[in-house]
């Protein structure tokens, strides 16, 4: 263990105070824990099939894959929160099996998710030490030393937080470092940070970052898992990629450029698509306009046609269900404005969008799309209310025909309409959500993550039917992060990434890879004569992000194709 | 008072600390809010009618206050940790009866034993809100609902017509609230010394900030591995002990018990916990902004009836009150919350 970057550590510190140089840990470049060949499973789905993860003790190990690969499946086996079917751990040359949360931490792993989760009413010192306060006579908290120990980690990390003040009111960058001065607390040896930088501004990364240094100087292992690619340069020294539940490979990230890493995280063989000829798209029906809403997604402009599939794409995150939801009428916005066949909509009025003729399929069917514990004809019918009122009374009757004639067209599978809709499978409750804006004859249909959680049959029909909404001459705009889904449905494909239109690509043009190099930010390989003229590398063109998108966004025709 | 509190805007402090003092302030604030008003009040009505604060209508209102600040010691652990007990009230009744019948069909039965069998019905009630809520995972606003039906009805099946009067009771029991020192009863230094205890353990001990932290964030509390069941359980069994306890004192004041006993109490004391600036939802407030705001309820009953007030105004008044001090917490914990927000990425920037 590297005494030289301990920095106090080892020198009359108080003994519980987050000390890297414990006995039994493992010296920099030895294996701090070693995830082989996990399984997990899900009912019939396969989360993880082949999940192998091999972190060394002083180094930042990244871990790379599309959503869906299993990176979270494999972060929960190591937070302790899943027990995977199959598969060894070793925890500093011991193997281990990890009961739950409380025994990940007992082994020293600590995970810090994307969103922290801390108590808002309580000190950042105790938020940190909730639970192992430390002591003084008579069993009390000696407030005293919880912040001083508090302090000291703070000062070690350098970041200047007050131990004192409550937790409330604290940016999600802070609360990561609460989180992170939390697992030191803990002697932590293992710190698996799940997409840490997705919420943080540049100059907060730039201090996660440096904290992310501190760590691994202090002989930590750290597994980093992140979308932006030139975030990866710039911090891990290996890199493990995955893909479709099984580890793919790993390597010193000085070894792989940008390509390989992505063509490693999408490697299968591009499908065919194949659908039938589309109508030519006829007039816009949706216009959206400069939309902006502070913070959260920035002067978004498209236009959809009737006929037309257009499909949203980009990262978790990037802002695209913000749009969608603002364009609905759920949330507000700051700037900006939507036209339906020309006609301005009403700011955040679901009820305006609905009258306009929108229907909108969110992403959570579960807790926005349905209401779980109604019949499924309630459901169905429960976007036409109003046309089914007959002197203020909802007739079953003409409930159930509404129903049972939508079920026939999209082919659901029930037992009785009658029964709670939360009987039925994925794939049908998400019909059954369809079904619910299909009957009122939408001119504009937004889906979000149409077929997430649905087997594959299904997935296929709702394509199908996608489809022929389209060429019925509805306008679709569709949110997803399945790439194959998104290459077969939509005939334009727009990519936004932190907030912003990142670029537009027409079927023909669309590759897995060029989306996924929108949507991270990271510039496509040019050949010399293309790219732009200053010889940089291409991670740096694309970490200023104002250029990178305004040449995207503002261009009329999409980015050049490679030859 | 609202103004009193919101004025307090972000004034310029030391950057390092300064988000730490502002949410310091404002909870300090919040509790010496509550003595202001208490001393409006007693200042407006000792002015309108001298006898408000005579040392017998001193010592009323803080006999008063006493049974209701016991209450609120023991509502307080439970709503800390998003929870209720609206049982407290049913629980007192049964122990009051119970435990003054005691002196008829066992004369002599020492005093203290008589505590320890309230203190006993209390915490048996107890056990069973706390086993259901924790182990049946059943929302503590029904289970502790459906037990103030229940305990009642046991109540009135026990005392059918019947009802223990205070020529029954030893003078030594029914002379508990009268005895003073320097005029103010025993009794009231007693639950003080309880109150100030019970509200040290919430803040000084772990077992104490689980409780907050579990009404904070539930999900967080589990994540944290809080033994978040068996903290719930505490919390209830205490509660119950406490209003057990409360019920016999209960007895001693009034002398005359039937099967009414401290019907409606439970949203008394819930309002004098809110009013003493428990958040309902739990994760803040402390047991002595709660023993404050019952304080508050006590003395305004007794202002209105030195006054010749209807005590219909009473819990129009105390229905006010509760509002009030829920919107305002609501205020204070929204804009608390964009204050310090505002400060810490002005800090970053």
């Amino acid at each position: 263990m590297s005494a030289s970057s301990g920095a106090g550590g080892d020198a009359g510190a108080p003994a519980d105070v987050g000390q890297l140089a414990d006995a039994g840990a493992p010296a920099v470049g030895e294996v701090a824990l070693a995830l082989q060949h996990a399984a997990k499973s899900f009912g019939a789905v396969q989360a993880l099939i082949d999940g192998s993860v091999e972190l060394r003790a002083g180094e930042v190990h990244a871990l790379l894959g599309e959503n869906g690969a299993g990176k979270s499946t494999l972060v929960k086996i190591l937070a302790g929160v899943y027990q995977p079917d199959s598969g060894t751990l070793v925890v500093a040359g011991r193997e281990v099996t990890l009961h739950g949360p409380a025994a990940a931490r007992a082994a020293g792993i600590a995970v810090i998710y994307q969103e922290p989760t801390l108590f808002p009413d309580l000190t950042v010192a105790e938020n940190m030490f909730i639970g192992r306060q430390p002591l003084r006579s008579g069993r009390r908290i000696d407030q005293g030393a919880m912040r001083a120990e508090a302090a000291e980690i703070f000062k070690r990390l350098g970041v200047p937080l007050d131990p004192g003040r409550i937790a409330r009111g604290l940016s999600i960058a802070d609360q990561q470092v609460v989180e992170i001065g939390k697992a030191l607390s803990l002697n932590a040896r293992v710190i698996v940070m799940d997409e840490p930088t997705a919420a943080l501004s540049a100059s907060e990364v730039a201090r996660l970052f440096d904290v992310v240094r501190t760590l691994r100087g202090q002989g930590a292992a750290v597994l980093f898992i992140s979308h932006r690619l030139e975030e990866i340069f710039t911090i891990c020294q290996r890199v493990t990629v995955m893909r479709d539940g099984k580890h793919v490979l790993t390597d010193d990230v000085s070894n792989l450029t940008a390509d390989d890493m992505v063509r490693a995280m999408v490697g299968r063989e591009l499908e065919k698509r194949s659908r039938g000829e589309q109508a030519e798209p006829g007039q816009t029906v949706l216009e959206i306009s400069r939309l902006t809403r502070e913070g959260v997604f920035i002067d978004i402009s498209l236009a959809v046609r009737a006929g037309e599939v257009v499909a949203l794409a980009g990262l978790v995150g990037s802002g695209r269900s913000e749009v969608a939801r603002a364009v609905f009428g759920i949330d507000k916005y700051d700037a900006g404005g939507v036209n339906v066949r020309g006609k301005p909509l009403r700011k955040a009025s679901p009820t305006g969008a609905m009258a306009a003729g929108i229907g909108f399929v969110p992403e959570d069917r579960r807790q926005q799309g349905l209401v779980m514990d109604m019949s499924v004809q309630q459901n169905v019918a429960l976007a036409s209310l109003g046309r089914l009122r007959q002197a203020g009374f909802i007739r079953a009757s003409s409930e159930r025909a509404l129903a049972s004639d939508w079920a026939a067209r999209l082919a659901i599978k029930y037992s009785r309409l009658t029964d709670p809709v939360s009987m039925l499978s994925g794939g049908n409750q998400q019909k059954v959500v369809l079904a619910k804006w299909l009957s009122r004859k939408p001119t504009v249909l937004i889906v979000d993550e149409p077929t997430r959680g649905i087997d594959i049959a299904t997935k296929a029909e709702v394509h199908h039917l996608l489809l022929q909404l389209a060429r019925d001459g509805v306008g679709i705009l569709m949110i997803s992060s399945e790439l194959p889904e998104v290459l077969l449905v939509s005939d334009r494909i727009l990519v936004m990434r932190e907030g912003r239109l990142a670029a537009e690509f027409t079927r023909s043009e669309a590759t897995e890879e060029r989306i996924i190099a929108a949507a991270t930010g990271q510039a496509e390989k040019q050949p010399a004569d293309q790219a732009p003229a200053d010889g940089a590398p291409a991670d740096q063109t694309a970490a200023d992000p104002t250029t990178a998108d305004q040449t995207a966004a503002d261009s009329t025709t999409p980015p050049r194709r490679v030859p | 008072m609202t103004a009193e509190v919101l004025r307090r805007e972000p004034p310029q402090a030391p950057i390092d600390t300064s988000e730490r003092g502002l949410a310091e302030r404002v909870f300090r604030i919040r509790e010496s809010g509550i003595v202001v008003v208490l001393v409006l009040f007693v200042a407006v009505t000792a002015g309108l009618q001298h006898r408000f604060l005579s040392a017998s209508n001193i010592q009323f209102v803080l006999v008063n206050t006493v049974i209701f600040a016991l209450l609120a010691l023991g509502e307080t652990m439970v709503v800390v940790s998003r929870n209720v007990d609206l049982s407290v009230g049913s629980v007192l009744g049964m122990s009051a009866y119970l435990s003054a019948n005691l002196f008829g069909r066992h004369p002599g039965i020492p005093i203290p034993v008589v505590f320890l069998v309230g203190l006993g019905i209390g915490l048996g009630w107890g056990i069973v809100n706390g086993l259901v809520v924790a182990a049946g995972r059943v929302p503590s606003l029904v289970v502790t609902l459906a037990s103030l039906y229940i305990i009642r009805g046991i109540d009135i099946l026990i005392v059918g017509g019947g009802m223990v009067t205070a020529n029954t009771l030893p003078g030594s029991f029914v002379d508990i609230p009268k005895e003073t020192v320097l005029g103010i009863p025993y009794v009231a230094i007693a639950v003080a010394v309880v109150v100030a205890i019970g509200a040290y353990y919430l803040r000084s001990f772990r077992s104490g900030r689980d409780l907050y932290a579990i009404g904070s964030n539930p999900d967080a509390a589990r994540l944290a591995g809080i033994p978040i069941g068996r903290r719930v359980f505490m919390s209830f069994a205490v509660s119950g002990a406490i209003a057990g306890v409360a019920g016999v004192l209960w007895a001693a004041q009034y002398g005359t018990v039937d099967s009414t006993a401290g019907t409606g109490y439970e949203l008394t004391v819930v309002t004098a916990v809110v009013v003493g600036g428990v958040a309902i939802f739990g994760g803040s407030g402390s047991a002595v902004g709660a023993a404050l705001g019952a304080l508050l309820l006590a003395t305004i009953n007794s202002a209105l009836y030195v006054l010749g007030i209807s005590s219909f105004w009473d819990q129009a008044i105390a229905g006010f009150l509760l509002i009030f001090a829920i919107t305002l917490d609501r205020i204070i914990s929204v804009r608390l919350t964009e204050a310090l927000r505002l400060r810490s990425a002005r800090r970053a920037a």
